[in-house]
């Protein structure tokens, strides 16, 4: 047994109102430089629709994640190493940037300089990569917003497999939920393994998965890797970069940029003990459907006191299983079995988990013909399909989905009861096998969602790899070469020093007087 | 033999590799920041496919053979049959064929580069630069062969291997052996020992990854790294 730990999230997209004020916050601090202004390294779609980059979730069209073998091994989808170096030349599963979209921003200068006219002035939106005027902005991480665009089009959303999806373009019977997406952190990321130059990596002490900078050759296998589409190409330093899973701040013991600012408050994150050992037997299971099974079983319980004594004994800080004992994403997959992983069938055993939404009961309900499950109402009267929520959380296996939308509506119920008729509603709480307690608990953590019940984060241990001492009064991040960066324009090696050309660009005026 | 011959062919060999060497030392070292393959297929697919894969597999096999053909002594071929004669008309094949192949790539890249909006805006001087360089030097090489042709005995060829023998072997009479030699051949030479001091400034150096890049194959999918 290896165990290791990992920060995991949970999302509540029962809670999510589609603000996108986590995607906004991280483009802020990650990717508002050169190359990456396409670059979301979290974006809310949404759904049903195509998603960000266009039908990121066919993998027959990207092959990204893994494929199980006749022989029970795994290989990337994308092919073996022998492919994938066959492949580097010119990557045939690498999208475009018009699958994302074109970067721009909008010719804010004509407002203020235009002549004259009958007509008001319009900005027009101005490539980020030519400087052209754009004819028109064609797509974006979230262009579906609110179910914008036809139905025809956004059906070839992956997740209508097995659903008789033409029902759902009548208006009567339309159904929209969001969905915040990152980088997943993967147990066995596909990025790490398609990697030719061995620049992608996991951190051992808190699972984070990353991108060496300085190793990274832009030989662009990661991002066809990845089925999540997580991983961007920086066209301007031609290296691959991804959510950090903003690990400056997790060392720290501070949560992520998207989950510290998330309104909603649907964001949690919490130390997860897991056996490294068991991965390559858990993402290997033959049916899709018994992933998500197989991968709670990697996971190891921080209330054992022999898996405690054996974490402690391979060297995993006190602290760290202090956390992992008060873990809210443990609870949530672990314990109440509300959160799942999202898409278990890529293989990938990814590590940021959602908690599938509630959604208003039909216009059957409206008309007296409610089905009720005993005293919670029917799972199958949601608006949104359970076999939708199983086809992007359990690789279309209901039951768990249900189990799961059950007992939320059970905790609903219970505290109706206290609220309305002073008493907790026991009755509902058998139905669904959870106790009195454990809803009470569930009803802290999910509703009302204090930060300390939501952010567990153990701050790390650096002081134990490294001299700090020696790192006072150094620089902190920088392009490349340390604090150094010469005094001339150029470099003898052809790299940019400085962050941005087109977004902080200094007014025309001023420039011309500084060149002269 | 004049002051610049001996200079071209006998001293600035040794500058071109002394650049090569130490340059990509000093850039893997210090500015490893900048080193990759600066691939534009993200902004424009296109023809990059057959492009790309036709240059790369044209000139990857014609430095080899180069390097092979130019640096094996006659006698070693000469133990296994194979006359002077025979290996220069195989090189001039070989040569036309996997010249051609390079050629049809690197056009297609040409275009590709200076005709797509898109690219055209990230492309660099450097990379206008290196891209007509490595053009004129395969259009030299390719060029010289119409020379060749006329003198099949296989001699310019054991010359030109000769003095790249005598130049890595530190012999100092190298370029005295090919003062007589074509100046097509001579052209060729300087454009491609200056590609090697090019190199460690440009792009080039993503070919010492892609070789590196081999030992992928023998390691684990997962890599995870300790603090």
């Amino acid at each position: 047994m290896k165990i290791r730990a990992q920060v995991a999230m949970v999302l509540n997209l029962d809670k999510c109102i589609g603000c996108h004020t986590c995607s906004v916050t991280c483009k802020n601090v990650w990717t508002s430089r050169d190359g990456v202004e396409y670059a979301w390294f979290n974006n809310v779609e949404s759904k049903p629709g195509i998603g960000f980059p266009k039908e990121w979730e066919n993998q027959e069209k990207w092959r990204g994640g893994w494929v199980r073998r006749s022989d029970g091994k795994l290989a990337p989808r994308q092919g073996g190493k022998v492919k994938i170096l066959a492949n580097i030349f010119a990557n045939p599963n690498l999208p475009e940037i018009d699958d994302y979209y074109e970067p721009f921003t909008y010719d804010y200068e004509h407002l203020q300089k235009a002549p004259l006219s009958q007509t008001p002035p319009t900005a027009r939106p101005i490539s980020a990569i030519t400087g052209q005027k754009m004819e028109k902005i064609e797509w974006g991480p979230n262009w579906e917003d609110d179910l914008g665009g036809e139905f025809e089009s956004r059906s070839r959303d992956q997740l209508f497999k097995d659903i008789q999806k033409e029902m759902y373009s009548t208006f009567e019977n339309t159904f929209l939920m969001y969905l915040p997406r990152l980088c997943e952190h993967c147990l066995n990321p596909t990025c790490v393994a398609s990697c030719p130059s061995g620049s992608v990596y996991k951190r051992e002490d808190d699972g984070i998965v990353l991108v060496d900078q300085d190793k990274c050759r832009g030989w662009r296998m990661c991002i066809s890797g990845c089925p999540y589409k997580k991983i961007y190409y920086n066209w301007k330093s031609g290296k691959a970069e991804k959510c950090t899973f903003c690990y400056p701040r997790l060392e720290a013991g501070q949560p992520t940029v998207c989950s510290e600012t998330c309104v909603g408050r649907i964001r949690y994150l919490g130390v997860i003990l897991y056996d490294a050992d068991r991965i390559d037997q858990a993402a290997s299971v033959e049916n899709e459907q018994d992933l998500y099974e197989a991968q709670l079983k990697v996971f190891l319980d921080p209330n054992d006191p022999a898996i405690i004594e054996e974490a402690r004994r391979q060297g995993i800080p006190d602290n760290w299983l202090d956390a992992a004992k008060k873990s809210p994403v443990w609870k949530m997959a672990m314990e109440w079995k509300v959160a799942f992983p999202l898409h278990p069938e890529y293989r990938t055993l990814p590590m940021v988990w959602y908690i599938p939404p509630l959604s208003p009961i039909q216009s059957r309900a409206e008309a007296g013909q409610l089905g009720m499950n005993g005293i919670i109402p029917d799972t199958k009267d949601l608006r949104i399909p359970v076999k939708y929520l199983a086809n992007l959380l359990t690789a279309g296996k209901e039951a768990p989905i249900t189990s799961a939308l059950d007992r939320m509506l059970a905790m609903r119920a219970y505290k109706r009861g206290e609220t309305v008729h002073g008493k907790g509603n026991e009755a509902v709480l058998k139905q669904v096998g959870l106790s009195a307690a454990q809803v009470e608990e569930m009803y802290q953590i999910m509703a009302i969602a204090n930060y300390e019940d939501r952010f567990v984060i153990p701050s790390s241990h650096k002081e134990l790899v490294e001299d700090s001492f020696n790192e006072k009064g150094s620089c902190g991040f920088t392009f490349g070469n340390g604090c150094s960066g010469g005094t001339s324009e150029g470099t003898l090696f052809g790299n940019q020093k400085h962050g941005s050309d087109i977004f902080v660009d200094m007014p025309k005026s001023r420039r011309k007087s500084r060149m002269e | 033999m004049s002051i610049l011959h001996n200079f071209v062919f006998g001293l600035y060999p040794y500058i071109a590799l002394t650049v090569f060497l130490l340059g990509s030392l000093v850039r893997f070292e210090r500015e490893q920041y900048t080193w990759k393959s600066e691939s534009s297929q993200l902004l424009k697919r296109g023809n990059l496919r057959i492009g790309s894969i036709c240059f790369h597999l044209g000139i990857i096999s014609l430095f080899l053979t180069h390097m092979v053909g130019l640096l094996t002594p006659p006698e070693i071929y000469h133990a296994f049959g194979l006359s002077s004669s025979a290996k220069q008309v195989m090189a001039i094949v070989g040569g036309a064929g996997l010249g051609s192949l390079c050629l049809v790539g690197l056009l297609i890249l040409l275009h590709r580069r200076f005709a797509e909006p898109r690219i055209r805006a990230v492309t660099r001087m450097g990379d206008k630069i290196l891209l007509l360089w490595l053009l004129l030097t395969l259009l030299l090489g390719l060029a010289s062969i119409f020379v060749s042709v006329n003198h099949l005995d296989g001699h310019v060829m054991v010359l030109l291997g000769s003095w790249a023998q005598h130049i890595v072997t530190f012999r100092s009479d190298a370029a005295e052996l090919i003062v007589d030699v074509p100046w097509l051949y001579k052209a060729h030479m300087f454009m491609g020992m200056t590609l090697f001091v090019i190199f460690p400034f440009s792009r080039l150096v993503h070919v010492w990854s892609g070789f590196g890049s081999v030992t992928y194959l023998t390691r684990a999918w997962q890599l995870v790294r300790p603090r």
